[in-house]
């Protein structure tokens, strides 16, 4: 018997063996591609719209116009729409294994279930990043440049621009992990999608801002946090809405790293422990 | 070297493993066996780290399995051929398990050809597989790593003859190459070519633990069957050696008491001529019905 020698286990030949699961499935590219389209296809429309309509509108939208051509480079549907791609995409990745059973043949390659939980973890973060830097980047250079047949386009250097492209982006990622993290937890597709589902997209409509600490859980939720950062006319802009308990742009960012990081953790933690 | 020490798994009020304790020796292919619902799986799976035993030690070559940070080079196993993502493709499932533990990515086309899973087949997705082609591409993933201790959950489930005569074939070359080949099946007559030693459970407790020999021993003790033109005397003869003599027909009796060679030799001694002379083990199959009488989980056929 020639047994091959046993060379030190390294984490980035986790992330290479991720990376080829994720590549070799063909639903990777249907997720994305249709997510991609819809959610640039969504803010150009937005764009469209106003591009349309802006002959019509009066004085004060005309005046405060730069907001609301930053406000069609990412809208809340095509936000809606990101939520719901990342976090099915985020949920698969871990619940596609529990529901197949490649979950103990996984395992079985690699007992150290913590270091590839984290492989997970980095190659999600870091695909979703890109997803969530394409999509922002293109919906951005679409919108702008639809109202830039009327002279209208916001150019990216104008102060707040990058953050909404860096939020939208950055939308990613986190609702990637949040589904993952919930599908580590409950390791069922339907259950795991409805409750992140409900949590993301249907508990910000929920909870109103009504009292303090409904207004902290509100302002803590991550599709909020976005709602926040990509208000470049928070406070000074006729059209905005500022709420009782205002919120600031270092606290967005900060619901976004906690969000993610909690879940990270969830998913390394809960994936451990459990007998599969 | 497989050990298993006092191995006890409770789900709730149900104890599916109960003080289990035995030794999978290297050089040997051992059969695993028990009825349906014995706990030949969730031993499998703790020996593997994917369930916490409730109690004892499940040891792979002296260490925890789950000790180890990659596992294919230490163990290489098969649990259910279904344990693979449908979408992908035979080579790309090979592929990523291969890159986790740093195998070269030769490896993967060695064992595919090993298998039988070439050409066209490497390529599709699994999701089309038939059960058969997934046992093959879960040898495969055992293979992989050219472990020292492979282990098989009911290996031989939707393989045709063809495969069946392949795989065996396979666990023998494994032993013989001084590794540890340990299989689990509920049929004994899958075993009975297969292994040459057998640990037998029912009901989550150890029945046995022995050679292929000695279990065979347990059943009915062998009778001879002889057939011969003159089996009216021959009867005479040997009962007269103190055999209880059957006739089954004008030209051949069952003999119990004597054995073939005792047989033969009166028969040559008193010029009987033979036209058969053979000796009927009781089957494997009886002696494993037998031992498990008791421990059967899910009886067919009658109220318990």
């Amino acid at each position: 018997m020639t047994t091959l020698a046993v060379p030190a286990a390294r984490f980035t030949d986790l992330l290479a063996a991720e990376w080829i699961k994720l590549r070799s499935l063909r639903s990777t590219y249907w997720a994305f591609g249709c997510g991609a389209l819809a959610v640039v296809g969504f803010n150009a429309n937005a764009a469209r719209a106003d591009y349309v309509n802006f002959p019509h509108y009066g004085g004060p939208i005309r005046e405060s116009f730069l907001y609301w051509a930053l406000r069609d480079a990412f809208t809340e549907g095509a936000a809606m729409i990101l939520v719901l791609t990342c976090a099915g995409i985020g949920a698969i990745t871990i619940v596609g294994e529990y529901a197949t059973g490649l979950v103990r043949t996984t395992f079985t390659a690699v007992p150290d279930r913590r270091a590839l939980m984290a492989a997970k973890v980095v190659v999600l973060t870091a695909v979703m990043t890109a997803f969530g830097a394409i999509v922002a980047g293109a919906s951005y250079a679409v919108s702008q440049a639809i109202l830039d047949g009327r002279g209208l386009g916001v150019p990216i250097s104008h102060p707040g621009a990058w953050r909404v492209v860096a939020a939208s982006a950055l939308l990613a990622p986190v609702c990637a992990l949040v589904g993952m993290g919930m599908g580590a937890l409950i390791r069922h597709s339907a259950t795991t999608m409805v409750l992140t589902t409900g949590v993301l997209l249907l508990l910000p409509s929920f909870v109103t801002e009504r009292y303090h600490w409904t207004a902290c859980v509100r302002n803590a939720l991550p599709f909020n946090a976005w709602v926040r950062l990509v208000d470049v006319g928070y406070g000074h802009e006729p059209f905005t809405l500022v709420e009782k308990y205002p919120t600031t742009v270092a606290g967005g960012w900060v619901v976004f790293a906690v969000w993610a990081g909690v879940a990270a953790v969830v998913a390394v933690v809960a994936v451990d422990r459990r007998d599969v | 070297m497989i050990e298993v020490e006092q191995l006890t798994k409770r789900y709730g009020s149900t104890t599916a493993v109960r003080d289990l304790s035995f030794t999978v020796r290297p050089g040997h292919v051992t059969g695993f066996l028990g009825p349906n619902g014995a706990g030949k799986t969730t031993t499998l799976r703790m020996l593997l780290g994917l369930v916490e035993p409730s109690g004892g030690t499940a040891m792979v070559s002296g260490r925890s399995f789950r000790r180890h940070p990659r596992g294919l080079r230490h163990v290489g196993a098969l649990l259910d051929a279904h344990d693979v993502h449908g979408g992908l493709s035979a080579r790309a499932h090979l592929q990523a398990l291969a890159r986790s533990n740093r195998i070269p990515k030769g490896r993967v086309d060695e064992v595919l050809a090993e298998v039988g899973l070439t050409g066209s087949a490497a390529r599709r997705r699994v999701r089309t597989f038939s059960l058969g082609m997934k046992q093959r591409l879960g040898i495969a993933v055992a293979l992989l790593g050219d472990p020292p201790v492979l282990m098989f959950d009911e290996p031989l489930n939707g393989l045709d003859p063809e495969g069946v005569l392949w795989v065996r074939g396979l666990f023998r070359r494994l032993a013989y190459e001084g590794r540890t080949v340990f299989v689990s099946s509920h049929l004994m007559s899958e075993m009975e070519n297969t292994a040459d030693e057998l640990i037998v459970i029912g009901r989550g407790e150890l029945i046995a633990a022995e050679s292929l020999v000695q279990f065979a021993a347990r059943g009915t003790a062998p009778t001879v069957t002889v057939r011969s033109p003159d089996a009216g005397a021959l009867a005479v003869v040997l009962a007269a050696e103190g055999a209880v003599v059957t006739p089954y027909d004008e030209v051949a009796l069952k003999v119990d008491g004597l054995d073939a060679v005792r047989v033969g030799e009166l028969a040559h001694q008193h010029r009987v001529p033979l036209w058969e002379l053979a000796t009927r083990t009781a089957s494997l199959e009886t002696a494993f019905m037998e031992l498990t009488a008791d421990s059967v989980e899910y009886v067919a056929g009658e109220p318990r």
